[in-house]
């Protein structure tokens, strides 16, 4: 059956975003083949594979850092209008990236300004869309560090004086002040030691379902793609391996490679 | 009656790839359906594929071929092809499954974990809270485990708390898989007891009890899934 | 030294630097006045002087000067300080121009820090020496992405500043180079004047003039151009207020210095605008501690 695509297949409202045909090369490497996917609005998207397997590549591609030498990314604007993001101008982009997407960082230092508070780090976006009341920054500043579990007293403090785990609370914080549809994560949890980690899933678990968020979380670790992850996405050699369903790629994985990355998994 | 689950000509193999790809075929052709008000026990011996037809109704597991048709209000979904996106949607209006094993979730408490199953499952806030109190007291889980994550729980705790969770958005498709395996003869009989409020409620139940008693106790018809082996059908 | 080295010197083109620099100056000065606060990059030359002693002024002064105007250099409001001194005498020597100490009889007006407090006319044009031309480097050290933020107007991070300041002394506690926004579309910094003359620069009748020499830049402010001082709804843009008028002249609602007295902490408070003070006294006003 070919034509339009009925509002019974894909949902009332169609994807989020639709990625197609994504390809980036460095020489003769293919860091990014052809990828494509479509995420719709509270889907949880993991991208699993080994370190080199393009995962990180494909993120920064979604997110305009890396310039596609092939494909497009297509995204539905808070207006209900679907815009290929090579076209919209760099302020719109911009603005975009700001608003209505996220994008948590492996390095939090890369995410986040180590010299500004962690009050001023959460407001930045909201002065940015143009809010001049310091009192009410502040104040939404202090909500969300409460959402991520941050104490208050450390509202002035600045994220050179945190952990690791509060770094990446602190980057959560700050991406979702502007209640954005679209949050990208860079392996968020990777270096952590492990009860850190459990506290922080647990915390992104909880946000992600309560603010109904789409999400593509990239990560090497199947535990974190299953308990986060509604759909996975195998990645090797810049390519798509396997896709599907997170408990049905993790419990009965089709493609030799997923068989054996889930082999390689070690259960406590 | 419209059946809530057909399995229509299902098959299922295993390509184990890391052993040379040798092909396991568990399932060649299995074909029943399951109505409303149902109980529908597989039987067979173990390794028979019981478990996987499961998995497969769950869309846990994938279909190599054939149907697996699940009524969804006026719409019937084939969980064989659908989209994960479709599944997920089944999982949250018309299946639920029940495991011998509770998958975990670090930091969460065995009420908050039957809650939000029942909230997933479009139940108020309110309504879950109340629901899950009222299982986990049916399924005799003492009270002062309730607020701890059950990681800790012996394997019977852990059995409860999951039935918990897949009973209280009272969804019209169940699929048990040996709920009651690891519990003593009084919470065998709570197990019981719901399960057939569930269906006499109408719920189309699709299960595997190795336990005789309990299998008396619950079905309605018993399926024997050797009929559906690749031997069988050679 | 002789007294023949207040002559004008020879063998220098007028006002030291040659033409064809001076019209590459007036190019940059011309597109800086076009576009209202951009900072414009231009090619800045060695001057016979330190960096810091105001070598972007002195180019821009240069560029701008003619036989017929009086100069006035100012550092910290004062007339006789080095570095107003040395530059008064850099160009009274390299291109015999008439200089003066007085506001209202200057044309050009080059200032370090201070804007006179004798309103400016439109005959006038001040040049003020730039250090760090650059009012977001405090937060993006990246000059790729602070090019790309003025491009865009988006100066949230400005106001981050801002918050940082009242989140760690409870108010806006930057009182110089404060930052404003010109002609309602970019972002500039006064140099490190005090707030205190912010509002001075809006709507001012003057050509103001911003130069900085080791960052190459030039950036401008028309005559009556809009320049407002960035600030949070409860947190609105204030002036520094002294509690007493100055010691000399008795002048209220001006920049005042502290100066200290005596060993034993005597201390008085005085207009940092000499010329200003000087002219309030020969008209009869005076002080508490006028002699």
């Amino acid at each position: 059956m070919t034509g339009e695509i009925t509002g019974e297949m894909t949902g009332v409202s169609g994807p989020l975003l639709d990625v197609r045909g994504l390809t980036k090369r460095y020489g003769p490497r293919r860091a990014c083949d052809g990828v494509g996917f479509t995420l719709h609005p509270g889907e949880v998207l993991a991208v699993v594979g080994e370190s080199g397997s393009g995962k990180s590549t494909l993120l920064g591609l979604i997110a305009g850092e890396i310039a596609a030498d092939a494909g497009t990314v297509s995204y539905r604007m808070r207006d209900g209008v679907t815009r290929e993001l090579a076209a919209l101008g760099a302020a719109e982009r911009r603005a975009l990236m700001r608003t209505d997407w996220g994008f948590v960082r492996q390095d939090a230092t890369q995410g986040l300004r180590m010299a500004v508070s962690a009050g001023g780090n959460v407001g930045e976006r909201l002065m940015g869309v143009g809010a001049r009341h310091y009192g009410r920054i502040r104040a939404e500043a202090l909500d969300w560090l409460a959402r991520v579990e941050i104490d208050a007293d450390r509202v002035d403090d600045p994220p050179t004086r945190f952990s690791g785990g509060m770094r990446q609370r602190l980057q959560i914080a700050r991406n979702l002040v502007t209640a954005p549809r679209l949050v990208l994560m860079d392996e968020p949890t990777s270096g952590l030691d492990v009860s850190v980690q459990a506290r922080l899933l647990d915390t992104i678990r909880g946000l992600v379902a309560e603010l109904g968020l789409a999400v593509i979380i990239v990560t090497h670790d199947l535990a974190v793609a299953r308990l986060l992850s509604h759909r996975v996405l195998v990645m090797r050699g810049g390519r798509v391996i396997e896709t599907g369903l997170t408990d049905q790629v993790l419990d009965d994985p089709q493609a030799a490679y997923t068989q054996l990355l889930v082999a390689s998994v070690l259960t406590a | 009656m419209n059946p809530v689950l057909a399995f229509d000509d299902v098959g299922k193999s295993f390509t184990l790839h890391l052993r040379g790809g040798v092909t396991l075929p568990v399932i060649a052709a299995a074909s029943f359906t399951v109505d409303p008000g149902e109980c529908v026990v597989l039987g067979g011996a173990s390794g028979a594929g019981k478990s996987s037809l499961l998995k497969m109704a769950y869309g846990n597991y994938r279909c190599a071929r054939g149907a697996i048709r699940v009524r969804d209000g006026d719409r019937v979904v084939d969980v064989a092809t659908a989209e994960p996106r479709e599944i997920l949607a089944l999982r949250r209006r018309v299946v639920a499954y029940v495991s011998q094993f509770l998958r975990v979730i670090p930091r969460v408490g065995a009420r908050a974990v039957v809650e939000a199953a029942g909230i997933e499952g479009g139940l108020t806030a309110e309504a879950a809270r109340t629901r899950a109190a009222d299982l986990l007291a049916r399924l005799a889980l003492p009270e002062r485990l309730w607020e701890l994550p059950p990681a800790t729980f012996s394997g019977g705790e852990q059995q409860r708390v999951n039935i918990a969770r897949g009973l209280i958005a009272e969804r019209p498709l169940l699929l048990l898989d040996e709920p009651t395996a690891s519990l003593d003869a009084g919470n065998r009989a709570a197990v019981v007891e719901l399960i057939r409020e569930r269906r006499a409620a109408g719920a189309a139940i699709l299960g595997i009890f190795h336990d005789a008693d309990v299998r008396e106790a619950v079905a309605t018809r018993i399926v024997d899934v050797a009929g559906f082996r690749p031997a069988a059908a050679a | 030294m002789s007294a023949a080295s207040a002559l004008p010197e020879t063998g220098y083109n007028f006002a030291y630097l040659d033409e064809g620099t001076k019209r590459m100056i007036r190019r940059a000065i011309l597109k800086a006045v076009a576009v209202p606060g951009y900072q414009v990059p231009f090619a800045a030359r060695e001057m016979p002087m330190p960096y810091g002693w105001g070598t972007g002024g002195v180019q821009v002064t240069a560029a701008i000067l003619g036989a017929s105007d009086v100069l006035k250099v100012i550092d910290q409001g004062a007339d006789d300080t080095t570095n107003a001194v040395s530059i008064r005498r850099f160009f009274g020597r390299t291109a015999g121009v008439a200089t003066t100490t007085r506001t209202c009889e200057a044309s050009v007006i080059q200032t370090r820090h201070r804007i006179p407090e004798t309103p400016l006319t439109e005959d006038q044009i001040l040049v003020y020496q730039v250090p760090i031309p650059e009012p977001l480097r405090f937060l993006e050290p990246r000059e790729t992405e602070t090019r790309q933020l003025h491009a865009l107007g988006e100066y949230g991070l400005m106001h981050v500043k801002l918050y940082e300041d009242i989140a760690r002394h409870g108010h806006i506690a930057t009182t110089y180079a404060y930052p404003v926004e010109v002609a309602g579309r970019y972002v500039m910094d006064p140099s490190p004047t005090p707030k205190f003359d912010n509002p001075k620069m809006d709507d001012c009748p003057a050509l103001q003039l911003f130069g900085a020499g080791r960052e190459k830049r030039i950036y401008a402010v028309p005559p009556y151009t809009r320049v407002r001082s960035l600030d949070f709804e409860d947190h609105p843009f204030r002036v520094q207020s002294f509690d007493r008028p100055c010691a000399l002249c008795g002048a209220a609602d001006v920049y005042l210095d502290e100066v200290v007295l005596d060993d034993a902490g005597g201390r008085m408070f005085v207009c940092s605008d000499t010329d200003h003070c000087e002219a309030r006294r020969a008209a009869g006003h005076a002080g508490e501690q006028a002699a």
